[in-house]
């Protein structure tokens, strides 16, 4: 496969899973806020949801304050804004139409239909009730994404890059989005232990792991083991083990003569998950770890595009 | 649907009398409410835009898109009448083929004095490049797209023959498709003769002219990118030929060889459908301020490790001030009368012809000799003495760099308008391909100019499209 499609696809994945994990992000925010706190706690969390996305600085630029509804804005639908979703969506559909021919027809019109039905939506009209149906929205076209790759895509190089854009995208933002709550809820001022349920509970919801939860453990809702769902647990779909995992699994299946020390770097990430210890974890103290571990990814990314997708002449 | 009496009109008869490879057709139409009709055409126009099939327009804001409007009254043609086409199509290509061979090797054509020898050289599309390179079966125009008008009685002509990066076939397929996904019944009342497999006749033509020492050789398509008008096209052949898409800067030379950069390294390319002109193509022959080529491809090229389609130099050949001595190519190469007809051509170096269209610019149509698209040309029946008086200027400036024609009464196909259905101006552009033999899929992109009374189809100009039905009886 070209190197150039290669980075197509890859991007094109990645940009996908970053939109969807937007939406999830500003709809935990969303229901965090029908919590009752104060008003400093309030632009805490959003100050605090940018910077975790490296969003606060081209935000504060153009912004004298931080108000729910103008984050909201900024993160979803403006045009100025390289990270908002309209952005993501825009560079997803851009990076598929220059590789439509290796996409199935499904999956470019899948891409394609999403920006033409994007372009419909006006955030400014939009009442609080119904931002909720956007990210619904906004989620829902990148699980179709998924599911028409899944259903139609041959199973060669094509797929596995799209996939390693998928999970190396996912493991980062969990890893952030599970950053800056466990941060927010940590710090937050003493409440009673309902206050906290519900902040723990919207997380789980944004990563869609609230029934996973509630079955895997059957007891109430800790801090301890919000973490060790979200980061250690295999069979959750969106912790940074399974992710890591993936991306190993993925990276093996398009290895040439460069990639082995990639490869090798992946592997060791997703080994020290899949026999990592909370108890180590939360030792080191969370924070430290997932930074230490957004770094790791991010250097496999590198390292990947530096493999296959820039190749030297010769 | 009726005609306006003027045009010799593909459906009606000059007298009002339906044709009768339309008969069906209508009968057909006329059990349609103009409901259901009015949904299939909207349908037609969300289609096209969900799956993307849409062109760039210059000028326009930035990545803009948009549809080239499509007509779903289609373009009937009998089989009898393709037929006789298709025997002047075969002959006109291998005469424009053997033609450019020669100029670029014993000039046979010029030392015997058929065509003015400056006008080939000083040509500006003439490569000194070429001259001696051998290309694989001495085939230059592997793919070519001749547009042909029909006139007042119904005679065919050529207008104009595009050897160079002749686009529209993809339109061709999309047209069909679309006809079959809304009317799936018209293709059971028809025998329609088929046109989808055009793209297996292109990878079997493009592995055809492959340099000679490669047993499996591989095809890829090149394009300047995503921005470019048509580069649609050039991702839909290159998905349905199953070789990929390439860029200039996938590619690069190494040792007089081309290849492509991949995930698992480099790989060989053994021939190139190039979807870039010859100024653009290697930055180190032709314009160095070029971003879409591969710097050393004419090297690797004329040491015959790669295949060039179409090949480098081609433009000579269709260019306007070439087209009138097609028909001598004809004669001179292959010892035939020419069986297509060319537009009789005022050439404005020749002072008798120039005295000739000046004084008659408002019946003719005059067009720079290397223009193309629908730019820089003159209608003059359509056009106000104003914009006559300046084209006159132009002409006196430089006489040599503009042709004339009488203007064609082009022929018209009931077209829908705004105001319901109305005859509507139509060309046909054929794709004649040249490999082991020459083949094509019968008929070709049939382009509508949709304003009324306008002859000009480019899609830049407002021109849309039909599907092109090669019925047999």
């Amino acid at each position: 496969m070209l190197s150039r499609t290669a980075d197509h696809l890859y991007w094109m994945a990645r940009y996908i899973e970053r939109a969807e994990n937007l939406a999830r992000m500003l709809d935990v925010n969303n229901r965090m806020l029908l919590l009752p706190q104060s008003e400093h706690e309030i632009t805490r969390l959003w100050r605090e949801t940018l910077d975790s996305i490296g969003l606060l600085e081209t935000y504060t630029a153009t912004h004298a304050d931080i108000s729910p509804s103008s984050v909201v804005h900024f993160m979803a639908l403006d045009r100025t804004n390289p990270g908002s979703i309209y952005s993501c969506l825009r560079a997803a559909r851009e990076n598929a139409h220059a590789v439509r021919g290796t996409l199935t027809a499904e999956l470019w019109e899948t891409i394609n239909a999403t920006w033409l039905d994007l372009r419909g939506y006006d955030i400014k009209k939009m009442g609080a009730d119904e931002l909720d149906g956007f990210f619904e929205w906004v989620k829902l076209r990148s699980h179709q994404s998924r599911g028409v790759t899944f259903a139609t895509m041959t199973r060669d190089e094509s797929n596995s890059f799209l996939r390693l854009g998928t999970f190396i995208e996912r493991a980062d933002n969990t890893a952030r989005i599970l950053d800056v709550k466990y941060n927010f809820i940590s710090e937050a001022p003493r409440r009673e232990a309902s206050g906290e349920y519900y902040q723990w509970s919207a997380l789980l919801h944004s990563v869609s792991a609230f029934e996973t939860y509630r079955r895997t453990y059957r007891d109430q809702i800790t801090p301890a083991r919000v973490a060790e769902l979200l980061i250690l647990r295999m069979d959750m779909p969106r912790s940074l083990a399974y992710c890591t995992s993936e991306m190993e699994r993925f990276l093996s299946q398009v290895c040439n003569s460069r990639s082995a020390e990639t490869q090798r770097r992946a592997g060791e990430l997703a080994s020290s998950l899949r026999y990592g210890r909370l108890e180590d974890i939360l030792d080191t103290c969370v924070h430290a770890y997932l930074t230490r571990f957004i770094i790791r990814v991010n250097d496999i990314g590198n390292r990947l595009a530096a493999d296959f997708m820039l190749p030297a002449t010769v | 649907m009726a005609a306006s009496g003027r045009f010799f009109d593909e459906m009606n008869s000059a007298e009002g009398v339906l044709r009768t490879h339309y008969q069906a057709y209508v009968e057909w139409f006329d059990g349609i409410s103009s409901d259901r009709m009015a949904r299939k055409r909207q349908e037609a126009g969300t289609l096209f835009h969900r799956s993307g099939i849409t062109f760039a327009v210059y000028g326009d804001e930035a990545g803009a898109e948009r549809l080239i409007p499509f007509d779903v009254i289609p373009r009937v043609i009998p089989a009898r009448e393709w037929d006789t086409l298709a025997a002047g199509l075969r002959q006109r290509v291998k005469a424009l083929n053997a033609f450019i061979h020669d100029i670029y090797h014993g000039q046979e054509i010029l030392r015997a004095g058929h065509i003015p020898a400056d006008q080939v050289l000083r040509n500006a599309q003439y490569r000194p490049e070429m001259q001696g390179v051998d290309v694989p079966r001495d085939i230059y125009a592997a793919i070519a797209g001749v547009d042909l008008v029909r006139a007042g009685a119904g005679e065919f002509y050529v207008l104009e023959d595009n050897l160079r990066v002749p686009s529209g076939v993809s339109y061709m397929i999309e047209n069909r498709k679309m006809m079959m996904r809304l009317f799936p019944e018209l293709f059971a009342r028809h025998r329609v003769a088929p046109v989808e497999h055009y793209p297996d006749l292109l990878l079997d033509t493009l592995r055809a002219v492959a340099p000679k020492s490669v047993p499996d050789p591989t095809v890829v398509v090149l394009t300047p990118g995503s921005f470019n008008s048509a580069y649609f096209e050039h991702a839909f052949l290159a998905q349905q030929m199953g070789v990929e898409l390439v860029e200039g800067k996938d590619l690069f030379v190494r040792d007089e060889q081309v290849f492509m950069r991949t995930t698992q390294g480099p790989q060989r390319v053994d021939v190139i459908y190039r979807r870039i002109d010859d100024d653009f193509l290697d930055p180190l022959a032709f314009r160095p301020d070029s971003m879409l080529g591969v710097p050393g491809l004419l090297s690797a090229y004329r040491a015959g490790n790669v295949a060039l389609s179409n090949a480098i130099g081609t433009g000579v050949a269709d260019d306007k001030s070439i087209y009138p001595y097609v028909g001598d190519m004809v004669r001179f190469y292959l010892g035939e009368e020419p069986l297509l007809n060319n537009v009789p051509t005022y050439m404005l170096r020749k002072p008798d012809d120039l005295a000739y269209v000046l004084a008659h610019l408002p019946e003719l149509v005059v067009k720079e000799v290397h223009g193309a698209g629908g730019y820089g040309m003159l209608v003059g029946p359509a056009s106000t003495r104003a914009q006559i008086e300046e084209f006159r200027a132009r002409i006196l400036a430089a006489p040599e760099k503009y042709i004339a024609q009488p203007t064609l009464a082009l022929s018209t196909c009931p077209t829908f308008v705004e105001s319901g259905i109305a005859p509507r101006h139509i060309d046909l552009r054929p794709f004649v391909l040249s490999g082991n033999e020459v083949r094509f899929v019968p008929g070709g992109l049939t382009r509508v100019a949709l304003k009324e009374g306008s002859l000009v189809v480019n899609s830049s100009q407002g021109g849309g499209t039909k599907d092109t039905w090669v019925l047999e009886d």
